[in-house]
């Protein structure tokens, strides 16, 4: 899978109440959600993001709640991953378990900016920023999680386990 | 011999079946309870729905429903995700769960009921499951996703974590409690000093903590990025599962040469009340060098400090004073016991007579739900555990964490300010 977009920046612990604010956790509907992505951040994104696009953030991206919506609401916005130098561990959990792919890279991040036009290839966890050329690659997931992305998410293994278990 | 474990490792080994297991291991526990509340059951229930095969629950006894966030209802749509949650609790018979009017907000609710245990593992749809680590139980934080497939399996995968030891020397000061000493700790590592980790709270200090101080520690230690914060398992620890009826658990210890990547030593003697500024919970700061900062409302209550040992601290400030004009103060006790015991002890008549607002147990507040939203520009003192923008309402208001003692005494001063302070200025 390759990811391909703008991306668009921001700094250290991006929380989940500005990804996603309480006031609209009671919407469950992904295109719903996606119109209040990073609302109390920036009002601007959801005017400017487009889909496929990336969000790349420094340290921590997604501390706070374990509001599951706070992936949901991104992936609802159109945003086809994250580049972050760390996750909140939650956050990590949501995303892989809901789909939505993300990357860590600490020299990726310093070497994107805002509006820089970036390629990601997903399988490899290269990153490619188009604007400079530059190629950065992003820490490898452990095979297991791994193996949870490839056979579909977190309810793919579950089916697996209740029939190995019934029997 | 078998690897030292930390007290987290001990736990986590035992429930995957393993003699050890080490920090950055890949393992399956089977887990004792599984937590939701409206919003993350609403989506767990959605997914669990769309698993195959799985047409039932796996233990309808180890499942707990707490409706706690914008309850009662605030409005249809908060009032069609509880009745999502209600209608899977009777279709699957589930035993635990609490309605409005029988429990409250479900990190208060759970430990009064004798449902959570020393050694046990406990994963709950809300980040501040780590609760539980205060009597001694490996309690984490998930999504939705992740509870829908416990409802199914009863197990859960995880990255066994490493473990950071706060050390807690000396006695505490009057008048500071279990949420100075968790305000200074997560000061201390940042916001993502512990992300990954397991936090475990040890040192002489804790012996003058009370089950409510660990439980409001255990709370936050999600606001250093920790997976679980444990506390071991002392004669407190057991008083407190006598008294709510909690058998049958095991008590597991950490090893003496148990491995631990930091070790954090904090001087309580040295603490005075503390107070989080905006807008990270690392922010902390002493309550005695924000007096230039007036509020708008004071918030008293939550999972983080709505037991009855909060409330009783934030009467002892209150009884005989009034609340500054200038201010609203709301008191929220977390559960329906917590405010019985409130009206038994005579807590809510002083909280009246002062000039609070005592609200049903509900979040409501703390995520800027309902019962207490801030305007543009308003500043919020709180027990809560969160500063983020836009936590409480509007995205240029302010929330101030602190414990009951610094919020009651800010709601009469009118601007930020201790309890000794206070005795000065207005004399009870
Ligand atoms: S009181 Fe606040 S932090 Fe605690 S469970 Fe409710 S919303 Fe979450």
């Amino acid at each position: 899978m390759i990811l391909k977009g703008t991306a668009h920046k921001y700094g250290k612990n991006v929380d989940t109440d500005v990804i996603i604010p309480g006031r609209y956790c009671n919407l469950i509907d992904p295109v719903e959600l996606g119109k209040h992505a990073l609302e109390d951040l920036d009002v601007n994104f959801v005017k400017k993001v487009k889909p496929g696009d990336l969000i790349v953030a420094d340290t921590n991206f997604g501390c706070g709640s374990s509001r599951e919506v706070a992936a949901v609401a991104l992936k609802g916005a159109g945003v086809s991953g994250v580049v972050a130098k760390s996750f909140a561990r939650i956050f990590y959990r949501n995303a892989i378990n809901t789909g939505l792919p993300i990357f860590e890279c600490v020299e990726g991040v310093d070497g994107i900016k805002d509006g820089d036009t970036i390629t990601v290839d997903a399988a490899n966890g290269v990153i490619t920023n188009e604007s400079t050329g530059k190629t950065y690659s992003a820490t490898q997931m452990p095979p297991f999680m791994q193996d949870l992305i490839a056979m579909g998410g977190l309810l793919r293994y579950v089916e697996k386990r209740l029939v190995e278990k019934s029997k | 011999m078998a690897r030292p474990m930390t007290m987290t490792e001990k736990i986590l080994a035992a429930h995957a079946g393993k003699a050890s297991v080490a920090p950055g291991d890949i393992i399956s526990i089977e887990l004792d309870l599984v937590m939701a509340n409206e919003l993350s059951a609403a989506v767990a229930i959605t997914e669990f729905r769309k698993i195959k095969g799985a047409d039932k629950v796996w233990d309808r006894s180890k499942i707990a429903l707490v409706p706690s966030h914008f309850t009662p209802n605030k409005d249809i749509a908060t009032a069609t995700l509880s009745k999502m949650m209600r209608d899977f609790a009777t279709e699957h018979a589930i035993e635990n769960y609490f309605e409005v009017g029988r429990g409250g907000i479900e990190h208060v609710v759970l430990p009064e009921n004798g449902m959570v245990g020393p050694g046990e593992t406990i994963i709950g749809g809300d980040s501040h499951t780590t609760t539980y680590g205060g009597i001694g139980a490996f309690a984490t934080g998930v999504g939705s996703t992740d509870i829908a497939a416990a409802f199914a399996t009863g197990e859960m995968w995880l990255r066994v974590p490493h473990s950071i030891k706060i050390v807690f020397e000396n006695g505490l000061r009057q008048y500071v409690s279990g949420k100075d000493l968790i305000l200074r700790a997560i000061n201390e590592l940042g916001v993502d000093g512990a992300t990954y980790a397991a936090l475990e709270f040890t040192g002489p200090a804790l012996k003058d903590l009370s089950m409510s101080g660990r439980f409001t520690m255990a709370n936050m230690s999600i606001e250093a990025g920790a997976k679980n914060g444990i506390f071991p398992v002392d004669a407190t620890t057991e008083a407190y599962c006598a008294a709510v009826g909690k058998k049958n658990y095991t008590i597991y210890h950490a090893d003496k040469d148990a491995e631990y990547t930091q070790t954090v030593v904090i001087d309580c003697a040295k603490i005075e009340p503390q107070v989080a500024i905006p807008w990270l919970p690392d922010n902390t700061r002493n309550a005695s060098d924000l007096h230039d900062i007036t509020v708008q409302q004071a918030v008293i209550g939550t999972c983080t400090n709505g037991r009855i040992e909060d409330m009783r601290q934030a009467a002892e400030i209150l009884k005989g004073r009034k609340v500054h004009p200038s201010i609203r103060a709301i008191v929220i006790p977390g559960s329906q016991k917590v405010y019985m015991q409130c009206i038994k002890e005579g807590l809510v008549e002083t909280f009246i007579e002062a000039g609070c607002v005592v609200s049903t147990p509900t979040c409501g507040p703390c995520v800027g739900g309902h019962m207490g939203v801030l305007a543009d520009g308003e500043r919020c003192i709180s027990t809560t555990n969160r500063n983020f923008r836009g936590r409480m309402g509007h995205v240029k208001s302010e929330v101030y964490l602190t414990g009951p003692y610094v919020a009651a005494s800010t709601a009469v001063a009118g601007y930020i300010c201790g309890p000794e302070e206070l005795q000065a200025k207005v004399p009870a």
